[in-house]
């Protein structure tokens, strides 16, 4: 996977936030990735911590929170939780084709400063 | 002082996507990003549609691979115009690349772009380049279980080709399971089964193809 782009990614959406909050030091950010996106946490974190040092967010924690994969039946509507995988027929009225809510997000939550 | 951020990630590629996209637009050009594992057939499937409807239509071709510029070479020889992309190790093209190579080539001269990008089921699939459609290559030595293992990609396909029909005998691939496998997860895409090098099937998929840049032309 492409872990080191989005490390990238991740670095300027939060050296720009804690720009804009006027922070000295960011102290942990926050970021939610969906299982389907078939991103590794740990190696995130590997770049993570390779690419902080010298900028605001030296030393700062990284928390990831993985969000599970949830389906909606294109049928009848019912909303259910696949094992990460989009080939699930859906448990009520056993209709393939369900739409995907949630387990596709790849986003930077929120991050801690001092300011 | 916590700070609310949520920020989609590839924010950065949607938005250079989105100029690509607005772009084609402007000038009439469809583009296609193809999708497929390494040596399943992109470079031979885009030849052999080159082939077919270089007569009829303005195509010129970007290759996307981590080294080289052997696929682009290929191109050329069959007389249209190729940028090679060499990623320099990334796995996939996103919306950046390609508004680099775009600087190279003229889009009021083209009607068909086709982007062939990098070899792998994975990564390509999260990145907007701002194309038409997307198409997904998959073929018979791989076998018929990559819908249920790369679904993701599978789902976003506007069209599929099943390549190399020609090795149907020599393998125990199964059309029906694989037929199926990607109709759990994409119930509309048109599946054309072709042999890129041997010519089967090529000219459906082709005709298929020209109707939608003939329509995006007009
Ligand atoms: N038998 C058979 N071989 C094919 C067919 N299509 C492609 N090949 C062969 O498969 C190999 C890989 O084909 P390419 O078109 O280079 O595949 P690719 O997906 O562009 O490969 P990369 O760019 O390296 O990821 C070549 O040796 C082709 O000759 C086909 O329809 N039938
Ligand atoms: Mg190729
Ligand atoms: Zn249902």
């Amino acid at each position: 996977m492409h872990e080191m782009s989005v490390t990238q990614n991740v670095m300027e959406i939060v050296l720009q936030q804690a720009k804009e909050a006027g922070a000295t030091r960011v102290k942990s950010v926050k970021l939610r990735f969906g299982t389907l996106t078939s991103i590794v946490p740990d190696c995130v974190a590997f770049y993570f911590e390779q690419m902080t040092p010298g900028t605001l967010a030296e030393g700062a924690k990284l928390d990831v929170e993985m969000v599970p994969l949830r389906l909606k039946c294109g049928q009848c509507g019912e909303e259910f939780e696949g094992q990460d995988e989009l080939d699930v027929t859906c448990p009520k009225c056993g209709n393939p084709f369900t739409e995907t809510l949630s387990g596709r997000e790849m986003e930077v939550a929120s991050i801690d400063v001092d300011t | 002082m916590e700070v609310k951020v949520v920020q989609n990630i590839l924010k950065v590629n949607e938005k250079l996507a989105d100029e690509n996209r607005k772009l084609f637009a402007a000038k009439d050009v469809f583009v296609i990003d193809v999708m497929a594992s390494p040596g399943a057939g992109k470079t031979s499937t885009i030849l052999a549609t080159v082939d077919s409807l270089k007569d009829d239509v303005n195509i010129a071709v970007i290759e996307g691979d981590i080294a080289s510029k052997v696929d682009a070479e290929k191109i050329q020889e069959h007389g249209v115009e190729a940028v090679q992309i060499n990623t320099g190790g990334a796995c996939h093209l996103d919306g950046n690349m390609i508004q680099n190579a775009l600087q190279v080539l003229d889009l009021d001269a083209i009607d068909l772009l086709i982007v062939e990008n990098v070899g792998n089921l994975v990564c390509p699939a999260e990145f907007d380049l701002g194309q038409s459609m997307k198409l997904v290559i998959s073929s018979v030595p791989e076998g018929d279980d990559k819908p249920l293992k790369y679904p993701v990609i599978f789902t976003q396909a506007d069209a599929l080709i099943l390549n190399k029909v020609d090795m149907l005998e020599a393998t125990d691939f199964s059309e029906t399971a694989f037929e199926e496998g990607v109709r759990r997860l994409n119930p509309r895409a048109p599946i054309f089964k072709i042999s890129a090098t041997k010519g089967d099937g090529v000219e459906a998929w082709t005709e298929w193809l020209r109707e939608r840049v003939d329509a995006a032309s007009k």
